[in-house]
């Protein structure tokens, strides 16, 4: 069980702040979704904050990030300004998608923040293509992906840790396992449940962390990004997590017992860096402002209007 | 009164108990329920071995349905939506749809694929297109949508009575729709006649089949007369059908939620222009999907979708040119 202790430094506050913001602004986009503000598949982060905060906390602002479709923490994390993801939420013109992509299609060129992608595995091949360039250019960056243990069930997994492994790329892939698949529990799934030991087969440096603790999960995305850094090619991170929440809005969570959700919330990651109370107030406050900020933006920006529907189907600067 | 979504799991269910060699496998068929809850209570009713849940590997998994089939059994494989089934297109295209002609008739893949199409419900680029088009372009495929409630219960026993691959295109939007349920088997290779008219023909199919009967029923109040075809077997092309109406009619409007450039809606275009060229008063007209992703705000969907004023206005003008 991760410590309760008192943040002792600056990165422990930031960590803090970031997973409370996740939290606040999902919780904001459930009541959203109820008053049909929000629509569409929507997949909820909830239990998994420390996973975005840590792993993003150990990036640079050169870095890339690869995402799911759950992937409002990730894009929250890495910077992508909560207005914009707001507006995105609500199919606005000011979303960072411009009302194209929703909850499941953040994409912030900004940020180098290459979307969610809601194809199971999808996203694998075009971070291993990234960071492809970024090693053929000498740039010293690293490419953050992020998937579900699901997808270590798919194809592309396999195909991606192998190409990464051969062409030394500098990848974190960065795996949250929070033990089911929609409704498919890992073991029932995989037949190898240790993770970090699959990647481990493609001559991969990789080790399970503990994804509720999100000093855990900082300390080894930082020493991974050091050492992809320093040139030793792909790194693989099981992050240990679970999901409060169904797996969409959709879902009715009929697979799994009562008695292990609590099991895990007695484990929330927000409970692990303890603030004085009057300093976590103002954070509160300071949140929620925010939020309600990104709101009242994102309730009163227009919609696209639709003639600019057939808009990036193709570019519109063209030699 | 039944369900869209009753009237496919009662016909596997009566796949199950009639045939000891069916058996249902995807991603989530079991515990979850089904994405759609299509299977919803069938694990229980039947176990975990004919009610298989897979792990997210479509590729893997509708090739072993192939295998399945060519081993003896008669699998229904579940693919969650159709983006996803192009995991697994090459499986789909070069085993399930080759594997009879390539080994000169020796081995043929008794295999039933069942998955969502189409867009409608703010899902956005990854989750709501409609490519049942692309795999009606494939030899060795029976492909089908139905878009009734009898069609979706009934279409299941022939097709996995169908000594081939025969793919079913279930639209999402339709689940939640009611009607009678049909007495059993329906036929899997004709189009279907919805609604007999003299002026214009409106063919459609799955998703788009109510937005035609909608507008035909608008064109009526206008005094237009629409004769609505349900195309509902997507390869091979009930071609016949088609164009009798045309004959009957002499003009036609053509709905696919498919994008128009090399659609299903192209493919029927051509085949009236080649068989019922001088049957025509007015040149064939397609209502279709935008040339855009399917987007996820509300508005911009709708805009991207066929939709009823745009059927009437397309029928309107073929009728008065
Ligand atoms: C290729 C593909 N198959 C199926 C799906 C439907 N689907 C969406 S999320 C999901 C579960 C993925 O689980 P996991 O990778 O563990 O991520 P989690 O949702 O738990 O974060 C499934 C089956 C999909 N989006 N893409």
């Amino acid at each position: 069980m991760p410590r309760k202790t008192r943040a002792r430094s600056s990165r422990d506050r930031e960590l803090l702040r970031q997973m409370l913001r996740i939290r606040r602004f999902e919780e904001r986009c459930v009541e959203l979704y109820s008053g049909e503000k929000i629509c569409g598949f929507m997949h909820l982060y909830i239990g998994e904050e420390a996973v975005a905060a840590g792993v993003c906390h150990a990036l640079t602002s050169e870095d890339a990030v690869v995402s799911t479709y759950r992937e409002h923490g990730h894009a929250l994390a890495r910077g992508v300004p909560i207005r914009s993801v707001m507006a995105e939420m609500y199919g606005k013109a000011a979303g960072c998608s411009r009302g194209r992509g929703g909850s499941m299609h953040i994409f912030d060129a900004e940020r180098r923040f290459y979307g969610g992608n809601a194809i199971v595995g999808g996203g694998l091949p075009v971070a291993v293509g990234l960071a492809l360039a970024d090693k053929l250019l000498s740039r010293g960056r690293v490419t953050a992906c992020f998937f579900g243990e699901g997808a270590m069930a798919e194809g592309e997994f396999h195909e991606c840790l192998n190409l990464a492994s051969l062409w030394g790329l500098p990848v974190l892939f960065a795996c949250e396992n929070n033990l089911y698949a929609m409704g498919t529990a890992l073991a029932r799934s995989q037949a190898e449940t240790d993770l970090a030991l699959r990647a481990a087969a493609y001559d991969v440096a990789a080790w399970p962390v503990d994804g509720m603790d999100v000093r855990a999960v900082a300390d080894a995305a930082e020493r991974a990004c050091e050492s992809i850094r320093a040139g030793a090619g792909p790194h693989f991170l099981e992050l240990r997590t679970y999901r409060f929440r169904a797996h969409s809005m959709y879902d009715p969570d009929r697979y799994r017992d009562k008695a292990e959700i609590e099991q895990w919330k007695l484990r929330d990651p927000l409970g692990q860096i303890r603030l004085p109370e009057d300093e976590l107030a103002a954070l509160e406050k300071e949140i929620a402002q925010e939020l309600e900020d990104a709101v009242t933006f994102a309730e009163e920006a227009p919609i696209e209007p639709i003639e600019e529907l057939t808009r990036f189907v193709y570019s519109e600067v063209r030699p | 009164m039944t369900t869209y979504r009753e009237a496919i799991r009662e016909a596997i269910a009566e796949a199950l108990t009639a045939d000891e060699r069916v058996f249902l496998m995807g991603e989530d068929v079991g515990a979850y329920g089904g994405c759609f809850a299509v299977s919803l209570g069938l694990l229980e009713r039947f176990g975990p071995e004919r009610i298989r849940d897979t792990p997210l590997s479509e590729s893997a998994f509708v090739g072993a349905g192939i295998g399945a089939a060519l081993g003896g059994l008669r699998p229904i494989v579940e693919i969650m939506t159709v983006n996803f089934s192009l995991l697994a297109l090459d499986q789909i295209l070069n085993n399930a749809a080759t594997i009879l002609h390539m080994s000169g008739g020796q081995f043929n893949v008794p295999l039933v694929i069942r998955m969502t199409t189409g867009a409608g419900r703010q899902l956005a680029a990854q989750h709501s297109h409609s490519l049942e088009g692309w795999y009606a372009h494939i030899p060795g495929l029976r492909i089908l949508a139905p878009a009734t409630v009898e069609d979706a219960g009934g279409m299941l026993a022939p097709a996995l009575a169908d000594p081939d691959p025969v793919l079913i295109f279930e639209h999402g939007s339709l689940y939640n729709s009611t009607g009678e349920p049909g007495t059993g088997p329906v036929d899997i290779t004709t189009a279907a006649v919805r609604r007999p008219g003299r002026d214009v023909t409106l063919i459609a199919y799955g998703g788009t089949l109510h937005k035609a009967l909608t507008a035909a029923d608008e064109l009526a109040a206008g005094g237009i007369e629409a004769e609505v075809v349900d195309l509902r077997v997507l390869r091979p092309l009930d071609e016949a059908t088609v164009i009798k109406s045309i004959i009957h009619t002499h003009r036609a409007v053509i709905v696919d939620e498919g994008w128009r450039s090399g659609s299903l809606s192209a493919e029927v275009t051509a085949r009236i222009v080649e068989r019922a060229f001088y049957e025509l008063d007015a040149p064939v007209e397609r209502v279709c999907s935008a040339e855009v992703p399917i987007p996820y705000a509300h508005h911009l969907e709708e805009a991207a979708l066929p939709q009823v004023p745009a059927i009437v206005t397309a029928a309107r003008d073929v009728v008065s040119s």
